[in-house]
């Protein structure tokens, strides 16, 4: 993660078709141009359908667009095998959904080491003070042997970004990450990001249906039937 | 739970195994205990039939000629380079003929058996089978059978007078009773000193049978084979002269194998059901898994190890339970027969039903590894 580029994220005409080559092919993200830099902190807000997900997932390396170049930290992503995007995507994407998506079985502290265990094999010392600096930082100290399902929906959201910041991903993605929670929880969580954007340095691109949190990010990307209707700074 | 299934599996399986490896060392065991594990005897005599001149046509009317009783030739030297065998465990000259036993007005049909003792034991230890008496043969003295006795009327220290009817005969007296627990031999047979048989069977300083001990009793057919070649005599092994009872234990192996076969097959769809069913319940997970990093080689082998993980723990409950079930069995069964359990069978098993699992997991495993990480995180 060298910082001689400001830029994390750079959409080139990035299309996306459904059933490709079927008689129900549709078109959802109809050339999507954007950078996302740095420090940014963006909301991507729109209608129901637009295509949030949809993007979120290709700027993840989860998806492959149809067409159009996603740069990711100056590389071109669309020559990549599976085995290539996947270690990309472990070392540098940090990923919060809509659902705690936490593992069962795990508890709060091995659910937030489990990136580096995939890609590392047993955690060493180091690792493990990790986890818990960010099990502190997301308030969770205390947690660290729970399982998720005595943790509260919060609370897994709160392991759940902590999970995603454990690799020091240079871009945090995040698809409804509050849309699960009551407003209270809410706030606390999006103030959480925010920490860890002016903490970490780390990019945060959220997706959200709530205006008043998307109005508190510096940045608002508005996607309207697979297209950019508007991208503006706030304040 | 799904290893309790394995357990099930697991325990029949060795249940059985064990069962019927016991069931057969003890019929093996017992077949054997009587009878020599290879017998060398005189090939047959055959009609010498000269050859004729080139161009003849020749016709021959031929009788088989009657065996009669006859001395193995050069025994001696054939005997001794047999000790040498390393593949053979004992060696055993005997000399063998009919007779009747007399005394008084009862009369019984014999097989006078002339034996060196010290050797014989070796082949049948027939000083387990004493049942009363002395086990003594030499000097007059003779061994009898149990139901012989019975016949005869006769017990230990009982004269009796053997005919075999080659104007030979000879009193002698009983030094002991042995019982084989096999009918026909405990009512026929007497054993006498090889030098007192040899005289009265008409064949001084000549032996009828070498009867032979073999390390492997199932090689004991290709032995013979060797032994007959090397001394060009006549030699059965114990598997052909009992070929009924070798092939009633191939048949029932075979059967325990196909329970076995059977048994695994629905363990591991057993196994394979659960685990396809715990993938469609961990979409999600193998969604995250896959979003955080995981490659499809790290969630294929996750589940194929917990296809390991689950015949391993299966067979290691179920050897338990079949511990178990043979100590009960060996405790409180019917006492006919020991089972062993080998240590050989338990990692056999255990090793079969590891693989299992990992086989079974296979299909699952693949199909996991193949999710699309967009379609399993949205799956709810
Ligand atoms: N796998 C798919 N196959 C076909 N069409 C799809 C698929 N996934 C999404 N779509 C379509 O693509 C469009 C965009 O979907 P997407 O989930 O990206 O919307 P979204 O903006 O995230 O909506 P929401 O705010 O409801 O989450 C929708 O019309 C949807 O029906
Ligand atoms: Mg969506």
């Amino acid at each position: 993660m060298s910082d001689n580029t400001r830029e994390v994220l750079r959409l080139d005409n990035l299309r996306k078709s459904y059933n490709l080559g079927q008689p129900n092919e549709i078109e959802v993200l109809h050339g999507i141009n954007f950078n996302i830099g740095r420090n940014d902190f963006a909301a991507l807000v729109g209608p129901s359908g637009s295509g949030k997900s949809t993007l979120l997932n290709i700027l993840g390396l989860l998806d492959k667009p149809t067409s159009g170049e996603l740069y990711l930290l100056g590389q071109a992503t669309s020559g990549m095998d599976d085995a290539t995007r996947t270690a990309l995507r472990g070392s540098s994407i940090g990923f919060v959904f809509q659902f705690h998506h936490l593992i069962q079985a795990f508890t709060a502290l091995e659910n937030v080491l489990m990136p580096l265990m995939l890609t590392r094999g047993k955690p060493d010392k180091l690792a493990l003070q990790q986890a818990h600096e960010l099990l502190a930082a997301v308030g969770l100290a205390t947690f660290a042997n729970s399982k998720p399902n005595q943790l509260s929906g919060g609370q897994q959201q709160r392991v759940a970004i902590a999970r995603a910041l454990i690799t020091e991903p240079a871009l945090l993605l995040a698809d409804e990450p509050t849309g699960n929670l009551d407003t209270r929880t809410a706030a606390d969580v999006f103030d959480l990001f925010r920490k860890v954007n002016r903490e970490r340095g780390c990019a945060v691109l959220l997706v959200t249906h709530d205006p008043r949190l998307s109005a508190s990010c510096e940045r608002t990307i508005n996607l309207v039937d697979g297209r950019i209707e508007s991208d503006t700074l706030n304040n | 739970m799904i290893s309790v299934g394995v357990a099930v599996g697991v325990a029949v399986i060795v249940f059985v195994t064990a069962l019927i490896q016991g069931l057969q060392s003890n019929i093996i065991e017992r077949t054997l205990g009587t009878q020599a594990h290879i017998r060398l005897i005189s090939p047959d005599e055959v009609n010498i039939v000269l050859p004729t001149a080139k161009g003849t046509l020749q016709l021959i009317q031929e009788d088989k000629r009657a065996q009669r009783l006859r001395s193995i030739n050069n025994w001696q030297q054939i005997s001794a380079s047999l000790d040498q065998l390393p593949l053979l465990t004992a060696v055993s000259p005997v000399v063998s003929g009919p007779a009747f036993a007399r005394r008084g007005e009862a009369v019984g049909s014999v097989a006078l058996v002339g034996i060196d003792l010290a050797r014989y034991q070796k082949i049948i230890p027939l000083k387990n089978y004493l049942i009363g008496g002395q086990l003594r043969v030499g000097a007059g003295d003779a061994l009898i059978g149990s139901q012989l006795a019975k016949d005869l009327g006769v017990q230990v220290g009982s004269k009796l007078r053997l005919d075999t009817g080659q104007q030979n005969s000879a009193v002698v007296n009983i030094a002991g009773i042995f019982e084989l627990g096999v009918r026909e031999l405990d009512a026929r047979y007497v054993y006498l000193d090889l030098k007192q048989a040899q005289s009265l069977l008409g064949l001084p300083g000549g032996v009828t049978v070498i009867d032979l001990r073999v390390a492997d009793i199932f090689a004991a057919e290709t032995i013979a084979g060797q032994v007959g070649r090397l001394t060009s005599l006549q030699a059965e092994s114990w598997i052909k002269t009992n070929a009924q009872l070798m092939n009633a234990l191939t048949a029932q192996s075979l059967s325990t194998n196909m329970i076995i076969v059977f048994v695994a097959i629905s363990v591991a769809f057993g196994i394979a059901s659960v685990l396809s069913v715990s993938v469609v319940q961990r979409t999600r997970e193998i969604g995250i898994l896959r979003a955080t990093g995981a490659t499809r080689q790290q969630i294929l082998r996750i589940f194929l190890i917990q296809g390991a993980v689950f015949g391993l723990l299966g067979s290691l409950i179920g050897t338990g339970v079949s511990y178990a079930l043979v100590w009960v069995f060996n405790r409180f069964g019917p006492g006919l027969f020991y089972i062993p359990v080998s240590s050989t069978l338990i990692l056999v098993t255990m090793l079969l039903a590891t693989l299992t699992g990992v086989l079974a997991a296979a299909v699952p495993s693949r199909r996991a590894a193949a999710l699309d990480p967009v379609v399993a995180i949205r799956y709810v």
